[in-house]
């Protein structure tokens, strides 16, 4: 400890950060496989199936299994494809899914001073946004990359997809800084930590609205089903990854889900109070390092309910078509999002 | 073929209806399929554990068969293993010999063996076998550890064939023939 606090500040503050990020990775990577697991077993209960249950107690190895199957399996990359940009689309897919985490606060504090989040940036949601568009960079360059029409045709529909999602999803979430006044992710906590009825989801019905529009977009940004465009396999085989195999294709999937993770730690810091709880003094900043963890679990299980609705929402409803799918972003939703951000604005005058 | 397509109303653009049919459909068979508490459980078959049960007349793998007095009812004649069409079958014949025991058929095979990674279960033997000695039967998912282990001989075939119930019973006679010749001492 003595030797920690003779650091300069800055070698402090990369120290502690470094131990942040190792943590979130340590909780995030298996949370991504369990939610590949849970997507499987969930799937098919409801198709009347049981799912993966050979792998350990209940199958609750079959993540183990899956990724060895990966390292093992041949990585096979087709003659006719760009190799450079090939062999980096994958990674371009997968990293700005875990960039988002940097901003999520995903706990109070562990019973000191240092705030749960890897950096409390004071534009938080708009580094999120900014980093969200990148990941549609790795699918239109896997599409590209891939040479071979289904692959292609599939970077094409997610590149329209995502830029059109992305528009109706930031105009979203404007109601939501209206009511917080700030960008700060830990701000937006701190605003929603009262009761129940001042999460954003409950606060207002534009900030209803707005959680909706938003819901609809982490889909079509994720692309999960209706929205799944770009993988698409009844009329596209695989969409994107249609040329990839082995570690490549796993982490296509690495990336997906870690978008979804993303997607609902932002639902949840944004609309759902992050890692409060307005019962027995949750919603306070912990004070040991026991109601520290606590917290940190009450958000862990916030997302694992998103991730369950992404999961549910899959079997629920048929795939749009694609022309649906751009009328609905650019014509229903984007209107709706401005509208709202008005209504919202002439609500607060007429409160204040 | 002119399909209609409805004008939809309000309720009906939003999706809300759709959206809570879907998981309407959804909840019930999740419900219902949820371990220990779902009343249905999965329609699926838990393979290893449940298996199959196949119907009368199923051509699964072909065994060779015994009549009712424990004779080896082949004959070597070798005509499965000229009509096969993958060649799966070996017969080694070895001439004429009787058992002792049972007063045999006539040219019982000393060896006879079936790869069974090779054989389609195409059921040409049982159709071409003069004797009814060769059968199709139940078994439809043979395993092993090597190549060696699935080439099965006439031991385990018989084995597995278990016995015919024939009624002619051809060699019987033949060898009741056998023994009121010797008696009469011709």
């Amino acid at each position: 400890m003595e030797f920690f606090n003779q650091l300069s500040p800055g070698w402090q503050l990369t120290i502690v950060a470094a131990i942040k990020v190792v943590g979130v990775m340590a909780v995030l990577l298996p949370m991504i496989a369990y939610s590949v697991m849970a997507e499987r077993r969930v799937s098919a209960l409801i198709q009347d199936r049981v799912g993966p249950n050979r792998v350990g107690p209940f199958g609750l190895l079959q993540p183990l299994a899956d990724g060895l199957k990966s390292f093992l399996k041949e990585d096979y990359t087709p003659a006719h494809v760009h190799k450079f940009y090939y062999t980096l689309a994958p990674a371009i897919a997968m990293v700005p899914a875990f960039l988002t985490f940097a901003v999520i606060p995903f706990g109070s504090t562990l019973g000191g001073s240092e705030k749960m989040v890897i950096a409390d940036l004071n534009v938080g949601i708009l580094y999120t946004f900014g980093i969200v568009s990148l990941s549609v960079y790795g699918i239109v360059l896997a599409g590209y990359a891939s040479n071979s029409k289904y692959p292609f045709l599939g970077g094409i529909r997610s590149s329209a997809q995502m830029i059109s999602y992305e528009i109706a999803m930031g105009m979203a979430v404007i109601p939501v800084f209206m009511f917080v006044g700030s960008l700060n992710l830990s701000d937006i906590i701190q605003a929603q930590s009262g009761s129940l009825f001042d999460w954003m989801a409950f606060k207002s019905p534009m900030t209803f609205l707005s959680f909706f529009i938003f819901l609809v977009a982490v889909f079509a940004e994720t692309n999960r089903h209706p929205f799944d465009m770009p993988e698409c396999e009844t009329e596209l085989v695989a969409g994107y990854h249609s040329e990839y195999s082995s570690m490549r294709f796993a982490l296509f999937f690495l990336g997906e889900y870690a978008a979804m993770i993303a997607g609902s730690a932002l639902i949840v810091t944004v609309f759902f109070g992050g890692w409060t709880l307005p019962i027995a003094g949750l919603n306070l900043p912990a004070h040991s390092f026991l109601s520290g963890l606590l917290h940190i679990g009450i958000f862990i299980g916030k997302i694992a309910f998103f991730m369950l609705v992404m999961i549910w929402v899959r079997w629920m409803l048929p795939r749009f078509r694609y022309d649906q799918l751009m009328d609905l972003g650019w014509r229903r939703f984007l209107p709706l999002a401005l509208a709202n951000i008005l209504a919202t604005a002439i609500w607060l005058f007429a409160a204040n | 073929m002119i399909v209609n397509r409805n004008k939809l109303s309000l309720l009906e653009r939003l999706y809300i209806p759709a959206l809570w049919g879907g998981f309407k459909v959804t909840l019930k068979h999740f419900l219902n399929t949820l371990p220990f508490v779902g009343k249905k459980g999965p329609v699926t078959m838990q393979y290893p554990e449940q298996k199959w049960t196949v119907p009368e007349g199923y051509r699964g793998a072909p065994y060779l068969v015994k009549d009712q007095d424990d004779r080896t009812k082949c004959v070597s004649c070798q005509l499965c293993e000229f009509v096969c069409p993958p060649k799966a079958i070996r017969i080694t014949p070895p001439g004429p010999e009787v058992n002792p025991e049972v007063g045999n058929v006539e040219k019982r095979p000393e060896q006879f063996e079936i790869n069974m990674l090779r054989c389609i279960f195409c059921g040409y033997c049982q159709e071409v076998c003069p004797e009814e000695a060769i059968f199709l039967q139940q078994d439809y998912s043979l395993t092993g550890e090597s190549r060696e282990e699935m080439i099965y001989g006439i031991d385990k075939l018989l084995e597995l064939g278990g016995t015919h119930n024939d009624r002619i019973q051809k060699w019987r006679k033949k060898k009741e023939e056998a023994e009121a010749q010797a008696a009469h001492g011709h």
